[in-house]
């Protein structure tokens, strides 16, 4: 699924990386552990997440994720913005639950993990 | 090519910045992807458990030509039970530390499945060393 069709299924808004709405994402992982993330060596991942502080976007960085969607309206502070433009990973969110938005993303064929 | 960078206790805006570093010199010598990525979790594992675990410490890099050793080395107080640590979601993780994202008790896991060679030395009441090796 490309990043663009991902927000129209679960009404997200893009915050910051227009450039990424054309990427090609192929899984999904839902966590708001980061460890849980950290375990993932696929690429191409879409990481789903509760936890918007500046962790989210370290961890994205260290496994090469360069898209993330924050769940129940969490709005990213600027701090995170500028991390995720100077790491160019995409920020968007999405008023829904992570249950909600990764229900919605695998019955339109996002893949797991694991 | 050896760097050394200071871990600080608590201060998670910092969680991430030596890894940060060392992933970007990794690049920079060209080692794939895919090896970066099993490298940095490691080290970035081994960094926040500094900040979220210890009284602060530092990591210190050595780059060979066929190489990778991290050392971390902070300044106590120490893992009481080592075998019980490196178990799967065992973790002692304060509310403050899982606010921030961490305390699956996956860490030490994940350090252990990443590296060729680990050594940990650690006792409670002393400080805690992790030594990582990585062939290029
Ligand atoms: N440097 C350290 N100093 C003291 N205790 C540590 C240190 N590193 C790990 N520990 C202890 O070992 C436990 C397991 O560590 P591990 O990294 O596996 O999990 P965690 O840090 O609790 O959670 P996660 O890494 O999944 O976010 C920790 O909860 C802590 O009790
Ligand atoms: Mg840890």
């Amino acid at each position: 699924m490309k990043l663009k069709e991902i927000l129209e299924c679960v009404d997200g808004k893009l915050v910051w990386g227009e450039s990424h709405l054309e990427d090609e994402v192929i899984r999904g992982f839902a966590s708001d552990l980061m460890s849980d993330v950290l375990t993932i060596l696929e690429d191409d991942i879409l990481l789903i997440t509760g936890l918007s502080n500046n962790q989210s976007i370290r961890t994205a960085e260290m496994s090469d994720i360069t898209n993330i969607l924050l769940v129940r309206n969490k709005r990213p502070s600027q701090n995170m913005i500028d991390m995720a433009k100077e790491l160019n990973i995409s920020l968007s969110y999405t008023p829904y639950s992570l249950f909600k938005t990764s229900g919605l993303l695998y019955a339109k064929g996002l893949k797991p993990v694991y | 090519m050896h760097e050394e960078f200071t871990i600080p206790s608590k201060d998670f805006s910092v969680a991430g910045e030596a890894s940060s570093k060392i992933k970007r010199i990794l690049k920079q010598l060209n080692v794939p992807p895919q090896r970066i990525k099993q490298i940095i979790v490691a080290v970035f594992e081994a960094e926040v458990n500094v900040i979220a675990h210890s009284y602060g410490g530092k990591v210190l890099c050595d780059i060979e030509q066929e190489r990778v050793l991290i050392d971390v080395i902070d300044t106590g107080p120490g893992i009481e039970d080592l075998d019980l640590a490196m178990t799967e979601g065992w973790s002692t993780a304060t509310s403050e530390v899982r606010e921030m994202g961490y305390g699956a008790g996956m860490g030490l896991p994940n350090i252990k499945k990443s590296c060729d060679e680990l050594k940990i030395y650690t006792k409670k009441g002393d400080h805690t060393h992790i030594s990582m090796r990585f062939t290029l």
